[in-house]
């Protein structure tokens, strides 16, 4: 390939092309501009830094209280500010008069819906924001909030889901799918089981409300966020605000966790930026744990009324499923009716989806969004289904698997090694059974997940190297807890050969570093990993142009590791001794996310098997030990990796038995504002066991580190197979979450009847 | 008033009704100390006050003056920040430290507590990424450590 160009041809070469870009499980089809992904894979199994357990590299700063997340940062002469929101479901503000408010102490500015687009007159949910102060100290603005009169014209709310369907009033056309015939299907069935299945709407409660500190600098606007999408942010900012988008610079280096609810630049930012314009001072807009719990987006409640068929040997024949997302007033229709269609090989599916529009606070993006309620839903049925043909339940998901989507093949798919693995958790059943005692009853229950998580492009990163050796990875990613931050460094200290702690690592401002993509939908390792590693491996390869003229070898005998230049016919130089050469001058490699494989499902799978206890007396469940076991592909860091398994599956207990949000029925006033009011899990609440299995087995066809996203999948089987267990504890199905103490009696004493009527029947 | 924070003294005009968390953060620049509920639900903001967990988020500083303060900034150098760094116990780390400062009062108060004492003492410390399993090793992982440096110390020979 050395041309008169000499290697050049052998660099990224931009590309555009057309491709379906997923996020959150919604498709669009976009061009692309793409750089070609030409390195290959790291063999399967450890290296000697990626693959290795690694505690995160931002540890230290985070446990002495030194990171400055967006919450720490104090400017200058910064204002803050309170918002207005109504305290009505559904209102129109006749009259909104700041007279008391501008006059009151401390106050440097007052917007209302003349003002700015975000701030509303008419309210269509609790806790929009009507109207915004600043002033010298919160506190002050507090004040002059409540001193703002608005005369509200009070409607009557549509706060119940079914009967917004009813009425048509939906976000989106009702979204059908089909394929084969169901009807047929069900006429050809053995066994039918129907059910409706309910899940609640739930809070993030990130621990860093959603928060913004605005400064003008002349006509360019700093804008310090707690975000998961930095770029994301400076677009939608410079949309709204009409500034190029290179006067916008947003920087989130901390961020106190955002599990899909600060995908968006939101409100408040706005908020922030108009009132930092009016003052021309820095200003900054928190939002209260209380205003957090009401506009910050939740995940939306669903009901589901699902209907399977299957032949006695349990062969699925028919899958149909109505699905009623309570979107709120306004917010997408997330793809709740997706396991019904992808879990499993059933010729005949039909889904009918509706997403309701409410006069609630719009859903957002939470962790797994819709196939977090689906797959309760399904999974559940499929174990009611097994029950009433007395089939293992292990079997029959591994009887209906699905091997290969007919035009769109998987870029790789393990679950059936997952359901292997699942064995030895899923044989203790007998053991657990035999362990209830009295009213407490033990059983065993198991689920299976498919999601996304794969990623795409674009995404970029650069990594510079100066004579001291040293490598800095600089890209404007967001780390928002996953600890991505490590996983990049690792990734590149890999490809460099270098110790971890020789190579840094830069993120969180857009000013300092490239286009970095969204930290959203398990996607941020697999969309930015194979950039940085492409971007190390420029770098590397430069290193070892300057080796190869400075101990004339050939280059292509010469490679990195254990920071040393080593040479396949003898000979090793330090990394140092060969950059040190550099003097003042530095290395710059860039890299680039290459494209998804063409025409192919990239997905993430995997099966949970939960023990736990039931008081059948009072209700209570306990879950003693949950086994995880997930395919996502190439694991970078299998300590940080457990870590968000352990911690998808404690959120996933926090929905599945405690957390809901409440409505007042009537006026559709929100509740449970404040954390005594909502029931988030405690230390105490964790099984005392979680073992956490994942593959590590690299995806072949996925970029140049075959690594899937991890950040969901283990919250998506778990409540399907707590309720499983309770099913095989106390053979009641629960259908409902959150499993409180009266869904769990409520469920224990239709199981009852259900038993009274079956011993009832032969006498009658 | 005369507020000791880790050690030092700080004469302040602080107005009546402000939180010792605010004063914390917005006056002495300790950011460490972090709110996340600011109405004593959630545990981010604990701080020692004589050495006793306390909620600085629903703590008036008047309450606390001339007692001894001690926020996470005066724990920087205790073995649990080390142990929970090394046992990954925490994820977006806000909550972290606050879970740090009610561990350093634990193991203050019993070197070798169980798991089932750690649960039951950290249940105030809410961290919604689901570091719990880790936190817990990270405890008696430090409480073993500690353990060990002090047999150590008393058998130097050995």
């Amino acid at each position: 390939m050395n041309g008169p160009y000499g290697d050049l041809w052998t660099r990224s070469v931009a590309r555009l092309i057309k491709t379906e870009k997923e996020v959150e499980g919604r498709y669009e089809d976009v061009w692309l501009v793409v750089e070609e992904d030409a390195l290959d894979q790291w063999p399967a199994g450890p290296g000697e830094i990626v693959g290795q357990p690694t505690p995160r590299i931002t540890g230290p700063q985070r446990a002495r209280g030194e990171a400055r997340y967006t919450a720490d940062v104090q400017l200058p002469g910064m204002l803050h500010t309170a918002v207005l929101r109504s305290p009505h479901a559904y209102a129109r503000a006749k009259s909104i008069d700041f007279t008391r408010a501008l006059a009151a102490p401390g106050v440097r500015a007052a917007i209302g819906p003349d003002d700015l687009d975000v701030l509303v007159d008419e309210a269509g949910y609790p806790g929009v924001a009507v109207a915004a102060v600043a002033a010298d100290t919160f506190d002050a603005a507090r004040d002059a909030v409540a001193l703002i009169d608005v005369d509200w014209e009070v409607l009557e709310p549509v706060l119940d889901p079914d009967e917004a369907v009813g009425r048509k009033q939906l976000l989106i056309e009702p979204r059908k799918y089909e394929r084969g015939d169901v009807e047929r299907g069900f006429a050809e069935a053995d066994a039918v089981v129907e059910a409706e299945f309910r899940t609640q709407t739930v809070l993030h409660n990130s621990m860093e409300t959603h928060q913004t500190v605005c400064e003008w600098q002349g006509d360019r606007l700093d804008v310090y966020i707690s975000t998961q999408f930095i770029w994301g942010v400076r677009d939608e900012v410079a949309e709204q605000l009409g500034l190029p988008p290179d006067k916008v610079r947003v920087v989130c280096e901390f961020m106190g966790g955002g599990f899909g609810s600060k995908n968006g630049a939101g409100d408040h930012t706005f908020i922030a930026a108009e009132l930092a314009r009016r003052t021309g001072r820095p200003v900054r807009c928190a939002l209260t744990r209380r205003e957090e719990n009401q506009a910050s987006g939740n995940r939306n409640a669903t009901i589901q009324r699902l209907k399977a068929g299957a032949r006695s040997d349990g062969t699925l024949v028919a899958l149909s499923g109505k699905f009623v997302n309570a979107v709120g007033w306004s917010g997408w229709t997330a793809t709740t009716e997706g396991p019904m269609q992808m879990l499993y090989a059933c010729d005949n599916v039909q889904t009918v989806t509706y997403g309701a529009k409410i006069n609630t606070p719009p859903m957002r993006a939470f962790r797994a969004p819709g196939f977090v309620e689906g797959t309760f839903g399904l999974e559940c049925l499929l174990d009611e289904l097994a029950a009433k043909l007395d089939l293992d339940p292990l079997e029959v998901r591994r009887l209906n698997y699905s091997h290969a989507d007919d035009d769109r093949p998987y870029s790789s798919k393990r679950l059936m090694e997952c359901y292997k693995r699942a064995e030895p958790h899923w044989e203790r059943r007998h053991e657990v059974r035999a362990r209830s005692e009295g009213a407490w009853k033990r059983g065993v229950g198991l689920a299976s997940q498919v999601w996304y998580g794969g990623g795409g492009p674009p995404s970029y990163a650069w990594v510079r190297l100066g004579a001291d050796g040293r490598a800095t990875v600089i890209t404007a990613m967001q780390d928002i807890g996953t600890g991505t931050a490590t996983a990049m460094t690792q990734i590149a200290a890999e490809e460099l050969g270098l110790p971890l702690d020789s190579v840094d690592f830069v993120l969180g401002d857009s000013a300092r570093g490239p286009y970095a993509s969204i930290s959203a939908g398990s996607s941020t390792t697999p969309s930015m990993g194979p950039a940085v590693r492409a971007a190390a491996a420029d770098a590397g390869r430069q290193i070892l142009e300057i080796a190869a003229q400075r101990y004339d070898k050939e280059q292509r005998v010469l490679s990195l590791k254990n920071g040393h230049v080593v040479s396949s016919d003898g000979g090793s130089w330090a990394v140092a001794e060969v950059v040190g050469l550099l003097e003042d001058a530095q290395i710059l490699g860039k890299g680039a996310r290459g494209p998804n494989p063409a025409g192919m499902q990239v997905l993430t799978f995997g099966v949970q098997v939960v023990e736990v206890s039931v008081d059948t007396e009072t209700g209570e469940v306990r879950v003693d030990r949950v086994a995880a076991i997930h395919d996502v592909g190439r694991v970078i860091n299998p300590l940080g990796a457990s870590s968000q398994v352990e911690g998808g599956i404690i959120q996933g207990i926090g929905h599945t038995l405690s957390e809901e949000r409440l409505l007042d029925p009537q006026t559709g006033t929100i509740l449970t504002q404040s954390l005594d009011a909502y029931r988030l899990p405690t230390i105490a609440d964790v099984p005392p066991e979680i073992v956490t299995d994942l593959l590590d087995i690299p995806d072949e066809h996925l970029t140049n580190l075959g690594s899937k996203g991890l950040g969901e999948p283990p919250i998506v089987p778990i409540a399907a197979a707590i309720a499983n267990a309770i099913r095989d504890a106390t053979g009641a199905d629960v259908r409902s979450l959150p499993i409180s103490r009266e869904e769990m009696l409520r469920a224990l004493r239709e199981a009852r009847q259900r038993a009274g009527e079956k011993v009832a029947a032969p006498a009658s | 008033m005369e507020l000791v924070v880790n050690g030092g003294s700080y004469s302040l005009e602080t107005p009546v009704g402000r939180s010792l968390a605010e004063t914390l953060r917005d006056v002495l620049g300790l950011t460490g100390t972090k709110i996340g509920c600011n109405e004593g639900h959630c545990g981010a903001c604990t701080v020692l006050v004589d050495g006793v967990p306390t909620l600085s988020c629903i703590t008036l500083v008047h309450t606390v003056e001339g007692r001894d303060v001690t926020t996470i900034e005066g724990l920087r150098d205790h073995p649990l920040v080390d142990s929970f760094v090394r046992s990954d116990a925490l994820q977006c780390g806000f909550c972290t430290p606050g879970q740090i400062v009610s561990a350093a009062a634990l193991v203050e108060a019993n070197p070798e507590p169980s798991r089932e004492q750690i649960r039951h003492q950290m249940a105030g410390n809410l961290c919604r990424c689901g570091a719990y399993p880790k936190i817990e090793e990270a405890i008696v992982a430090c409480a073993r450590q500690t353990k060990l440096a002090a047999v150590a110390e008393e058998a130097p020979d050995a």
